[in-house]
């Protein structure tokens, strides 16, 4: 539109002013939409803080730490063993899945043919697809009885390794962490099957993480080190690897996320115990928070109901720091995810 | 040492999958000087260049067919391994890449780590130091040696990576557009630097700068394409004195004198 025509014939011409008092229709509909949705989120995470503290609350008020007296429950002695099987089924699994991963996701991005690369990724993403319940069938029912000789052997050779001391235990145990000590049994529903099963699931979305990272290392970077003479492990070694480090670290985050509420497979896999036992082989030990809220809450009412609630919020601020340390290392290294 | 042979490329033709880049290159590169390839975009140098220590082939479906031979050893002979020929046949890239992740220290010393090699500490502190005054930059780091290599400027970084490439003790130096990102003082420092390195070095460098080939090479060689899609052949190689004045080709002579087109 020029400002020079010589006749000007419509109104809006004539005024110099572009501004408009009509707000349009769509725009405000539209922005009223996409603002109400944001809001939403914070809404939903708020209200489902405020219904786990506020439906937690009967039982915290009813435990021994609170009212002083010697024959009602201990809060900390149901939670912490919960707490402590969640945490320990989780790391074994991420320090099962990450060499892994990283081994998929390095064969994927620098050394498959370009047709096979792709179509393992296809089968990665498919991996993560399959829904927990068929994890948990198939880690109860093939998995198991599979593993018994792989135990069996562990606890005769590994039994006493490693033996550093570990912490000083609320209930039972033992001040040394052997984890292949103790006497499995057939089952074997031990921590050792779910972390195996929790591993395969956390697999997916650590190996998408780290090679979109790897895939990203810099042209340029890969073949300086491959142009003074370096083999394609040692250009992975110098370059590749040292780009993708907080990439991998972030993904690593996101897989402990998802280990850590991850119910199904526990579920159906663990026979549960209430222990502080690092003895992963040894069955009826350990019980992880969302395996014991899902097989509980069925039948529980009043203060149980309540304690279930407590350690649902117990675990929603754990993952709640995982993430947001997650977020805070991929935002401290730049690397897009 | 013994006597530092030519290389010497027969009939090589250089693809990008079934696509011919390059054709029937013949050349005879001269030892312990510098061979500057000029030639428009897309004409095939940087290519050919990439094939002088297979670094060509790290791209997906390019391969290289014929021969090139450094010191007698054909270098695409099946039994070579494309790894022991770039320990010996450095390359500097366009635009500079420091290993983001080391140090000025670690950069230079990178090669010479690779291969597990072992190296002692006071060797390496001598390959550190011969290897940056012999790309000039001693004097403006050796204050900040554990410093990150990214820190420095651009024409510092281009100079870290030609000590990272000479600390590897490379016979021959390929250089592709190593200036293209520079500003003109940094520029003169590199060309200053690849008179002192064709004492030791074979040195082979793609320049789109015409008036750069001319300062830094005692031979041209001229690429050039007859259109889009078809192959690009080595029209020309002469010592540049010559090339520049008197270039026996016309296609050499047109685009010289920038009547290319």
């Amino acid at each position: 539109m020029s400002t020079t025509d010589v006749t000007p014939k419509t109104p809006e011409a004539t005024s110099p002013s572009m501004a408009s008092s009509r707000r349009r229709m769509g725009d405000s509909v539209f922005s009223a939409l996409s603002i109400g949705s944001g809001l939403l989120i914070f809404v939903t995470l708020a209200l489902v803080a405020v219904f786990l503290t506020t439906e937690s609350m009967p039982a915290v008020m009813e435990s021994k730490e609170i009212i002083g007296d010697a024959s009602a429950f201990s809060l900390l002695e149901t939670t912490l063993p919960l707490i402590f099987g969640t945490i320990l089924a989780a790391a074994i699994a991420l320090a099962i899945a990450i060499p892994v991963s990283i081994g998929i996701a390095l064969f994927i991005s620098h050394y498959a043919p370009r047709r096979l690369a792709s179509g393992l990724g296809y089968m990665i993403d498919l991996l993560a697809a399959v829904p927990s319940v068929v994890y948990g069938l198939w880690g109860g029912i093939w998995l198991v009885p599979k593993l018994e000789p792989l135990y069996l052997f562990l606890n005769s050779t590994l039994g006493t390794w490693p033996s550093w001391p570990g912490f000083v235990p609320f209930v039972g145990g033992e001040p040394v962490v052997a984890l292949f000590a103790g006497d499995p049994t057939a089952p074997m529903r031990n921590l050792a099957s779910a972390a195996i099963v929790l591993a395969v699931m956390i697999l997916p979305i650590i190996t998408a993480v780290a090679r979109e990272i790897f895939l990203q290392t810099p042209r340029l970077q890969e073949e300086a080190a491959l142009a003074l003479g370096a083999t394609r492990w040692e250009t992975i070694r110098t370059v590749v690897l040292p780009f993708g480090k907080s990439g991998v670290v972030a993904a690593s985050m996101l897989g402990l996320g998802r280990a850590l509420g991850e119910t199904m497979a526990v579920l159906m896999i663990l026979a549960p115990g209430a222990t502080f036992s690092f003895h992963i082989l040894e069955v009826g030990m350990h019980q992880s928070i969302a395996a014991n809220i899902a097989s509980k809450q069925a039948e529980a009412s009043g203060t149980d109901m309540s304690l279930l609630i407590f350690t649902g919020l117990v675990l929603f601020v754990l993952t709640f720091i995982i993430n947001a340390l997650a977020r805070w290392i991929v935002a401290r290294s730049g690397v897009k995810s | 040492m013994a006597a530092p042979q030519p290389i010497n490329v027969e009939d090589l033709n250089i693809y990008y999958g079934d696509f011919l880049a390059v054709e029937g290159v013949d050349v005879q590169i001269r030892p312990r000087s510098v061979t500057a390839l000029i030639g428009p975009s897309g004409c095939g140098k940087s290519t050919f260049l990439r094939t002088l220590n297979r670094m060509h082939e790290v791209i997906p479906g390019a391969y290289a067919q014929g021969k090139v031979e450094i010191n007698g050893e054909n270098i695409y002979d099946p039994r070579v391994d494309p790894v022991n020929v770039r320990r010996r046949v450095g390359m500097v890239f366009q635009k500079a890449n420091p290993f983001p992740t080391m140090s000025i220290r670690d950069n230079v010393l990178a090669g010479v780590k690779l291969n597990s090699r072992r190296i002692s500490k006071s060797a390496a502190e001598e390959l550190l130091e011969g290897s940056l005054k012999g790309a000039n930059l001693w004097n403006e780091v050796k204050d900040r040696l554990d410093k990150p290599g990214m820190g420095l400027s651009g024409g510092q970084q281009q100079r870290l990576c030609i000590a990272r490439t000479i600390a590897v003790k490379p016979e021959v130096v390929l250089m592709d557009e190593p200036c293209s990102a520079l500003d003109p003082i940094s520029t003169l420092a590199i060309e200053d630097l690849v008179h002192e390195l064709k004492e030791e070095y074979t040195i082979v460098i793609v320049t789109h700068n015409m008036q750069q080939a001319s300062r830094v090479s005692d031979r041209t060689g001229f690429f050039n394409i007859a259109g889009t899609g078809k192959p690009g052949h080595l029209i020309e190689i002469d010592d540049t004195q010559q090339m520049f004045t008197n270039p026996s080709n016309k296609q050499t002579e047109d685009y010289i004198s920038g009547r290319f087109g």
